[in-house]
């Protein structure tokens, strides 16, 4: 298909983004048992209707039946749609509880919508945290990958393979942290932490844009997201001076 | 019998008359949908190209503020002050005590009252886009961005002032025809022989007076929030922005059958009559709707699957959302079954009813798709979604709200509209909306998020103008069809982003546009050249006739004064 691309919209594009995780990848799966079952209904009454208007036209002569019941079909074309809501419904409640638990996450990052920025802040490291705004559209430059409305100055970096819990905030209004190629969709809400999770399979530059209205510059709050290998992430931590939290953090009675 | 008719002032401002209340409302309804339609038509071109070319402020910035006023002033117009007043206070009015034999409503200065309502609802809404910086908020008005935070000026004081009074008119209008329906049908006419339409309007009332207080409510508490320090939705004072959302979606879910379950009536109506057969499964016809509104008061949180609710809710919600597929069904079915074996004529309503078929059941399989929480994470908040709701709403709310006006101009008017034309903007309407919605699917799966003045994608050459813009697309939508027909290679390039549908959706809509501007010059033609209607002009016959063909073409000002019988 035309212009299927990675990690962003494609001009000509058909389908859902390819996907870059594994949930992704569940998501499209069912998401095409819809568009299959979906498509078998629209034909199937579009073509009894489409029967019904050229067979049934008026022609002379011929008298209008006059039948108003049968109880025989209308139990059926009660039961047959039951019979495809529940065919729907398993893989559908399944696909939920796998997007709802969160599988032991070996990394987790804070994200915090504001108007109209989002700030990342690495939970495992100290001193690793940023504000991402977009690039202005006269400093975007194509050579560099740059797209107009998707990339910002300070990309998020994430390891692949690697599960990663997100934590959804919001400072001022509602927003909505979303990476389609990921599958991940979170609405930011002030005085809420919403948490998801990713795992991004395969390295690349993948984009998402702020999902819920929050005012004048909704459009211009890209995220951009940098999978990269698990060396190149610690190579990268060590660049932004940022070191490692101990795991286990000591209580201290403080008296 | 004379009439009686007073005199202009005293008819159209102080009427107490359904037929001339109902003609108010649909006046009004024409004219609020040319504005509401305004509104879009102007967001379409805007989408047309990336880039902002026309929202822009004085030093050519792009205007995001002006989009989100547009964007809610669009919805809300839409919603409150097209589709209800056209179908429930215009339809309604008109044709449900003339279904059930009454001589008018139960509450005729209450039924006064709703209309007047309406206008200042309108003005108040109106006037919130122009003052301050107008009511940016989406036509959903979520906290906090509708909060002092957000919206510090006046405007979104408006847009609630106008909901109170929309509200207001709304319910008094839905008692009205709830007693109206209950206490005045004529002697015989039990509730299971009642027309479908009445049905239709039945169950719409009841949904109205049950959920319209709860929106009363919350934006009377967004207004205190707002005004008085109360802190209902605001986490610094204990408050939750996610209350606001259930409340709404409380009201709201219900609201989408408010506006689509009058069109199913009117739907059973024009297929039967055109099919000269009576309705297939009239019970289940009447207890679908019942229970399609029931089911709607119950999944309100399907719209607020991403705000972090738990997943056992989000999993009723799923379950609870995709049974409403079942009454759904068994409507689409029992249309078809309608005309199954019926003697059809093609008249410009039935064209309607038969798109208007064809489109909800398009709209209610992307309906069913979004019911799955599951699925829902990608496509929540994309194009996917407007696609989806226009699909249900836009093209079969509004295309019954054409349908009705055509089935029953010849009566309210006593004059036919012309058939051809009729006809040329039924296909024109058909084409135009499909093309602009049917691409928005695609749209939204590839991830573009909805309320967006701009979207990614890469510009065109600098110094084109409009013109220039879309001969270059037109000649790239050209190319690409043709590479997708032949299997030729194109190296198109616009090589990302979410261009080319828009584009699409841009050039469907103006034709859409066009069709509106068609429309206008029947709605002239009719009133004044066209031919004089019979009483029964559409030969509905005598076993599935309903009450309002046994009378003259325009009714008498008052009708019914022999008491009608039904057997």
């Amino acid at each position: 298909m035309a212009n299927a691309q990675d990690g962003y919209g494609g001009s000509w594009q058909l389908n859902l983004q390819t996907p870059a995780s594994p949930l992704q990848a569940e998501i499209y799966d069912f998401h095409t048992m819809l568009l299959w079952i979906t498509g078998v209904i629209v034909v199937f009454v579009t073509a009894l209707l489409m029967y019904a208007v050229v067979k049934f036209r008026r022609k002379k002569g011929v008298e209008p039946a006059n039948f108003a019941h049968n109880t025989v079909i209308e139990i059926i074309w009660t039961i047959v749609p039951i019979i495809v809501l529940i065919i729907i419904a398993i893989p559908s409640l399944k696909l939920l509880y796998l997007e709802d638990r969160i599988p032991e996450p070996e990394l987790t990052i804070k994200t915090t919508g504001y108007q109209w920025y989002w700030g990342y802040e690495y939970m495992d490291y100290d001193g690793l945290e940023f504000m991402a705004y977009p690039i202005p559209e006269d400093e975007i430059d194509e050579s560099k990958g740059q797209k107009r409305l998707l990339s910002t100055d300070n990309p998020v970096v994430v390891p692949v393979d690697t599960n990663i819990q997100i934590l959804v905030a919001a400072a001022d209004v509602l927003h909505a942290f979303a990476l389609p190629a990921a599958g991940v969709k979170k609405d930011a809400v002030p005085g809420q932490l919403n948490e998801t999770w990713m795992r991004i399979d395969r390295p690349g530059v993948y984009y998402g844009q702020c999902s819920e209205i929050c005012g004048p510059g909704h459009s211009y709050m890209p995220i951009e997201v940098h999978a990269v290998s698990k060396a190149e992430f610690d190579a990268w931590t060590r660049k932004q001076g940022a070191k490692l939290k101990p795991k286990a953090i000591e209580i201290t009675e403080d008296k | 019998m004379s009439d009686h008719k007073p005199g202009f002032f005293k008819r159209w401002f102080c009427s107490t008359n359904h037929k001339d209340i109902g003609t108010l409302y649909i006046l009004f309804s024409i004219f609020a949908g040319i504005i509401g339609g305004a509104f879009s038509m102007y967001m379409r071109m805007e989408l047309q190209d990336p880039g902002v070319q026309f929202m822009t402020n004085e030093d050519g910035s792009p205007n995001g503020q002006m989009w989100n006023v547009f964007i809610t002033a669009h919805g809300l117009i839409m919603v409150f002050f097209v589709v209800m007043p056209g179908l429930i206070g215009g339809f309604g009015n008109w044709f449900v005590p003339l279904m059930i034999g009454a001589p008018d409503m139960a509450f005729p200065r209450l039924n006064n009252i709703s209309f007047w309502l309406i206008i200042p609802a309108f003005l108040l809404l109106i006037c919130s886009a122009l003052v301050d910086i107008g009511a940016g908020t989406g036509w959903t008005i979520y906290p906090p961005l509708s909060a002092k935070l957000g919206h510090p000026g006046m405007s979104v004081d408006m847009a609630i002032f106008a909901l109170h009074l929309a509200g207001a008119s709304s319910i008094l209008g839905a008692a009205n025809f709830i007693t109206t329906i209950l206490n005045m049908r004529v002697p015989g006419m039990t509730l299971h022989k009642m027309p479908l339409f009445v049905w239709s309007m039945l169950v719409t009332s009841f949904l109205l007076v049950l959920a319209v207080p709860v929106l009363g409510g919350a934006i009377t508490m967004l207004l205190t929030d707002r005004n008085f320090g109360t802190t209902f939705f605001n986490p610094e004072g204990g408050g939750d922005p996610i209350l606001f959302q259930h409340l709404f979606w409380f009201f709201g879910h219900p609201e989408v059958y408010i506006m689509i379950l009058p069109a199913f009536g009117i739907v059973s109506h024009i297929i039967s009559t055109f099919s000269r057969k009576p309705i297939f499964g009239y019970l289940a016809m009447a207890y679908a709707m019942v229970a399609i509104g029931f089911v709607g008061f119950v999944v309100w949180a399907h719209h607020m699957y991403t705000t972090g609710i738990s997943v056992n809710t989000l999993t009723y919600f799923t379950v609870a959302t995709l049974i409403i597929a079942v009454p759904t069904g068994v409507k689409i079915f029992s249309w078809l079954a309608t005309m199954w074996g019926g003697s059809i004529i093609y008249k410009t309503p039935m064209l309607w009813a038969i798109g208007f078929i064809f489109l909800f059941t398009v709209g209610g399989v992307t309906g069913v798709v979004l019911a799955n929480a599951g699925m829902d994470v990608v496509l929540h908040d994309t194009y996917y979604v407007v696609a989806h709701f226009h699909y249900v709403l836009s093209l079969g709310a509004v295309f019954i709200l054409f349908a009705g006006w055509y089935y029953w101009i010849g009566k309210m008017s006593g004059r036919m509209y012309p058939e051809f034309l009729g006809k040329v903007h039924f296909w024109m309407t058909f084409i135009g909306v499909n093309l602009t919605f049917f691409p928005q699917h695609f749209l939204g799966l590839a991830g573009m998020p909805r309320r967006y003045i701009d979207y990614p994608a890469p510009l065109l050459p600098e110094g084109l103008d409009w013109w220039g813009r879309t001969q270059f697309m037109l000649n790239e939508a050209w190319m690409q069809l043709s590479s997708w027909a032949t299997g030729a290679v194109y190296e198109s390039t616009i090589t990302w982003g979410y261009h080319g549908w828009n584009f699409v959706s841009s050039m469907g809509a103006y034709l859409a546009g066009g069709s509106v501007i068609l429309f206008i010059i029947i709605v002239f033609w009719t009133l004044f050249f066209g031919r004089k209607a019979s009483d029964n002009y559409w030969n509905v016959d005598d076993k599935i006739m309903t009450l309002e063909w046994t009378i003259s073409s325009p009714p008498p000002f008052h009708q019914f004064e022999i008491q009608p019988k039904v057997k």
